[in-house]
């Protein structure tokens, strides 16, 4: 393949205007000795080769669109309405790039705009910005943003059960700013986390955050009332991690006192896809709005008076502060950030909270019969959403190992692997596409593969 | 020509999507204190939305409406046969915690673009993980810093950075925790070398550099910046924006870059997608290969099995999971299509294109440097005889003609800058329409200023007052009662 256009007439008429020889001409700068290297690459196919092997490469893969599956643990599947894709398809959205030009790039600045007032009416919050990477990078960047706002401290209360990658994440961050993170350690006989009151014990004078998350990542619903107040006690800033489908039935953390909300905003009409393209979605309250990093749309008028969008605040941004900008942050995750306004608008009010009954109750449903079985037990003394933990009778590893070769269906999250001394939990999740057929599907193997 | 909000189409009761029935005995509901009243969305159709979206999106210009210059950010064509492949079930509906047996597919392509983009860029290991440009510079600064800091060598806190540097390279030095001290340009666009030396110390962790560099030009001491920092103790850092003029051409491995990121959506085709996703892999030498963000995608030739691994000194995860995966698929497309002699033809059109372009304008405005270029070059706004008219304005009515203004007042070195590339996929034709406008407006510029004062005129919108949107904070939607 080859997407270049030039006939070899075209090549020597632009030469002879440049004067060069040839094209090898105008690489003279390049020193001779490292000039023109041989590529260790495959030779060029055609379009059609290329997508047969494509292809192929994909069907060594199992996906979830022919086999059940209770995976959760930060990546859902979710349904999608057709008219998302082809919204996204739409070129004149996914062939644009970050609207430099405000003129010609409306489509794309409305679009933000109205994804950042949802995502403030869903997480109750006044201000959002127009994404971050993923969940677990807009994590990283609250981190930033409180020891921005707080000032002078070094300290940061993290619970263990904010998902695991997003606790790396931020500790990845931040190994240059010299910064005590506690609160998330599970001691080696496999402690169990701390409950909120203790973790907000932690929480003293120099402690810039404390980072929650509800439903947490053993699909917890956390209980926060009261949790603002003691960490504003301390002028400290309260981070809440939320998964933004349990929005549709929960009490946002806005309506709590919450200083940030974040999450990861794949289950808002993006595609698993092994893991990402996502976005990550982040609010703020108005005050703190100056010290929010990312791109923002704001409301303006053009010279006639009439209505338009346009980057604003971009006196925070690396652009323009260079080295004092709030994060070295140069776009967003424009097209994960459409995806999410569509599938928001889709669903709409009464949408978003039937898709969360309907988790909930098959959740619960799913939890049940599980803990019905003999050797497996759900600690259901704790409100959960969408995921449960359930305590197995072998280790989780290998329930999920007899779960897909002897039963095709793929298991849930192996806890073990991030939590020493959890071996034998595991992690399940079930959306509305487990339906009940495949939850007692599910409920059947378990009792099969239990020894 | 606007559109309403999707909140002001709103009707109370009205539902776009029906959804099954739980279809299970239905379980208590929590405690009331911890369920939400309201859920202030809107309550639309599907046809409102469907309608809503297809004209916001004709309010839009991209690549595919016409020519697209914007300098420093590689706006080639999107070929339609990668989105196809990144939709493809079997890559799009796969978790990322499935057994590694089941997503064998996944790794191997994954394994197959990181040797693809070594072969490419010449270092011996390359990570995945990172989510853009920017992220990338992160975590290869990191790496630099965790290097020094593995040796016990932790005096080593000053990163030199050119003034031609992109905004993203102080940025991200600041948030790796380290200082960085900026470097003159010389003459001809080059790093000033005696800058240079002048801030060699034991205080060195390394620099940044963009190579070619946002003035368009390939640095004619490249080889000898590299001793010289490595000869401090330092390392250098590639910021591989501009790569797109160097496949095939040289490989910055080569070059004396010992850690670089790799924009998949510049140089690789991906689609930028409205301000993303990208995806910016970042490849490292044998010094600091080891430090590399994970988990990266090994193969088990015995077993024949693909894995993921965490590199020995990892920096860490730099986000959750493996990177931007949809990216890739449609990167690997482009690599595998093209191949060797594709991608290095598409380097050398790029450089072509761009000295044609420059050629046909460096007599209407004034151009920076009068070198040969790579990939883009950057003129001056600048017109005679038409001194209130400024770059901006010269952008703006470009909009009218048709084409996409070039980034305009940066690199910041250059007063007035428009910073042009126009990409190997832009005809002849193509180009010459463009330095035809570009050349019209100049004349208008000098026998009726107030045309480009007041451009665009065929845009949806007229010129958007910033300083009232910045002033008068207005970030969301609200019902009229509550504004």
């Amino acid at each position: 393949m080859s997407y270049v256009p030039h006939t070899a007439n075209d090549v020597q008429e632009m030469l002879a205007r440049i004067g060069a020889g040839s094209v090898q001409e105008l690489f003279e700068a390049v020193p001779q000795s490292v000039r023109f290297p041989a590529l260790d690459l495959p030779g060029p196919l055609s379009e059609l080769e290329t997508m047969q092997e494509l292809t192929a490469l994909a069907e060594r893969n199992v996906d979830l669109a022919h086999t059940p599956s209770f995976l959760g643990a930060g990546a859902y599947h979710h349904w999608a309405p057709s008219v998302l894709n082809h919204i996204l398809l739409r070129s004149e959205f996914y062939t644009a790039y970050t609207p430099y030009q405000p003129e010609i790039s409306q489509g794309t600045l409305q679009a933000i705009f109205e994804y950042q007032s949802m995502i403030c009416d869903l997480t109750g919050m006044d201000v959002s910005n127009a994404s971050h990477y993923d969940g677990a990078t807009a994590l990283a960047e609250a981190v930033i943003m409180a020891l921005s706002a707080t000032r002078n401290r070094n300290r940061v209360v993290m619970a263990a059960s904010v998902h695991p990658e997003y606790r790396a994440t931020v500790r990845t961050y931040t190994q240059g700013m010299d910064l005590a993170i506690v609160g998330d350690g599970v001691g080696d006989d496999g402690s169990p986390d701390l409950p909120l009151s203790e973790l907000a014990a932690l929480v003293d004078d120099r402690t810039a955050c404390l980072i929650v998350q509800s439903p947490d990542f053993f699909g917890r619903i956390g209980d926060l009332r009261g949790l603002a107040d003691t960490v504003h006690a301390h002028k400290a800033l309260l981070i809440v991690v939320v998964d933004p489908i349990s929005l549709g039935l929960l009490q946002p953390p806005g309506a709590l006192g919450a200083d940030i909300v974040l999450g990861e905003g794949q289950p808002l009409g993006n595609t698993l896809s092994f893991g990402g393209p996502w976005v990550g979605f982040f609010a703020t309250r108005q005050e703190l709005v100056r010290r929010m990093a990312g791109r923002l749309v704001g409301e303006t008028v053009d010279v006639d008076g009439q209505r338009g969008f346009v980057l604003t605040l971009s006196t925070r941004e690396q652009h323009i502060r260079r080295e004092k900008a709030t994060s070295n942050i140069c776009t967003n995750q424009g097209l994960n950030a459409l995806a999410a306004a569509v599938y928001l608008a889709s669903l709409g009010k009464s949408g978003l909270r039937q898709v969360a009954e309907i988790c909930y109750h098959r959740a619960h449903y799913a939890a049940s019969a599980i803990n019905a079985l003999p050797g497996y037990s759900v600690n259901a003394t704790t409100p959960f959403f969408k995921e449960f933990v359930v305590h197995c009778p072998r280790p989780a590893a290998e329930i999920n190992a007899a779960l897909w070769r002897e039963q095709g269906i793929i298991g849930g999250y192996d806890l073990g692997q991030a939590y020493l001394g959890r071996e034998r939990d595991l992690l399940l999740c079930v959306t509305e596409l487990n339906d009940r057929g495949q939850i007692d599907r599910l409920v059947a193997a378990l009792q099969e593969v239990a020894s | 020509m606007t559109e309403p909000i999707i909140y002001e189409l709103s009707v109370p009761g009205r539902q776009g999507v029906t959804l099954p029935a739980p279809g299970v005995p239905l379980a208590e509901l929590p405690d009331a204190a911890l369920l939400r009243d309201d859920l202030p969305l809107p309550q639309v159709s599907e046809v409102d939305v469907v309608r809503h979206y297809v004209r916001l999106s004709q309010l839009n210009y991209g690549v595919d409406s016409g020519m697209y210059p914007l300098g420093s950010c590689t706006m080639k064509y999107n070929p339609k046969m990668n989105e196809d492949a990144a939709r493809l079930t079997g890559f799009s509906q796969v978790h990322p915690y499935q057994p590694e047996e089941t997503v064998q597919g996944s790794l191997e392509l994954m394994f197959r673009l990181q040797e693809a983009l070594q072969g490419i860029s010449g270092f011996g290991a390359v990570s995945l993980q990172p989510a853009a440009g920017a992220h990338g510079e992160l975590t290869g600064v990191l790496m630099i810093r965790a290097y020094h800091h593995a040796r016990g060598d932790t005096g080593r806190n000053i990163v030199l950075i050119p003034d031609s540097a992109h905004g993203t390279n102080p940025a991200t030095t600041s948030m790796s925790g380290l200082e960085m001290v900026q470097l003159k340009s010389d003459e001809r666009g080059n790093v000033d070398l005696d800058d240079l030396r002048a801030h060699l110390s034991d205080r060195l962790a390394g620099m940044m550099l963009t190579n070619p560099n946002t003035l368009g030009l390939f640095d004619e001491h490249l080889l000898e910046i590299g001793a010289l920092v490595h000869g401090a103790g330092g390392l250098m850092y590639g910021d591989g924006a501009n790569l797109n003029a160097l496949m095939g051409i040289a490989k910055p491995a080569a070059l004396g870059f010992d850690v670089m990121h790799i924009n998949l959506h510049k140089t690789f085709s991906t689609p930028h997608g409205g301000g993303g996703p990208g995806s910016g892999p970042v490849g490292a030498n044998e010094t600091l290969a080891a430090f590399l963000p994970g988990p990266v995608v090994a193969h088990d030739a015995e077993h024949e099995i693909y894995h993921l691994t965490m590199p020995a000194q990892s920096i860490g995860r730099v986000k959750a999971f493996y990177g931007h995966f949809g990216v890739m698929v449609r990167a690997y497309a482009y690599i595998r299509s093209l191949g060797a002699a594709g991608l290095l033809q598409a380097s050398e059109i790029a450089v072509l294109n761009a000295n044609y372009l420059q050629s046909l304008l460096k007599d209407v405005l004034p151009l920076t440097h009068d070198r040969t270029c790579m990939h883009e070059f950057v003129l001056r706004g600048q017109v005679e005889g038409a001194p209130d008219v400024h770059a901006l304005d010269i952008a703006k009515r470009l909009i009218d003609y048709g084409v996409h203004p070039p980034t305009n007042y940066f690199p910041l070195i250059v007063p007035e800058a428009l910073m042009i590339e126009p990409t190997e996929t832009e005809s002849k034709r193509s180009l010459d329409h463009f330095a035809a406008a570009l050349t019209e407006i100049v004349a208008e510029a000098r026998r009726d200023p107030e045309l480009l004062h007041s451009a665009p005129h065929t845009a949806p919108v007229r010129r958007l007052d910033e300083v009232r949107a910045a002033r008068q904070l207005k970030l969301r939607w609200r019902p009229e009662s509550q504004d």
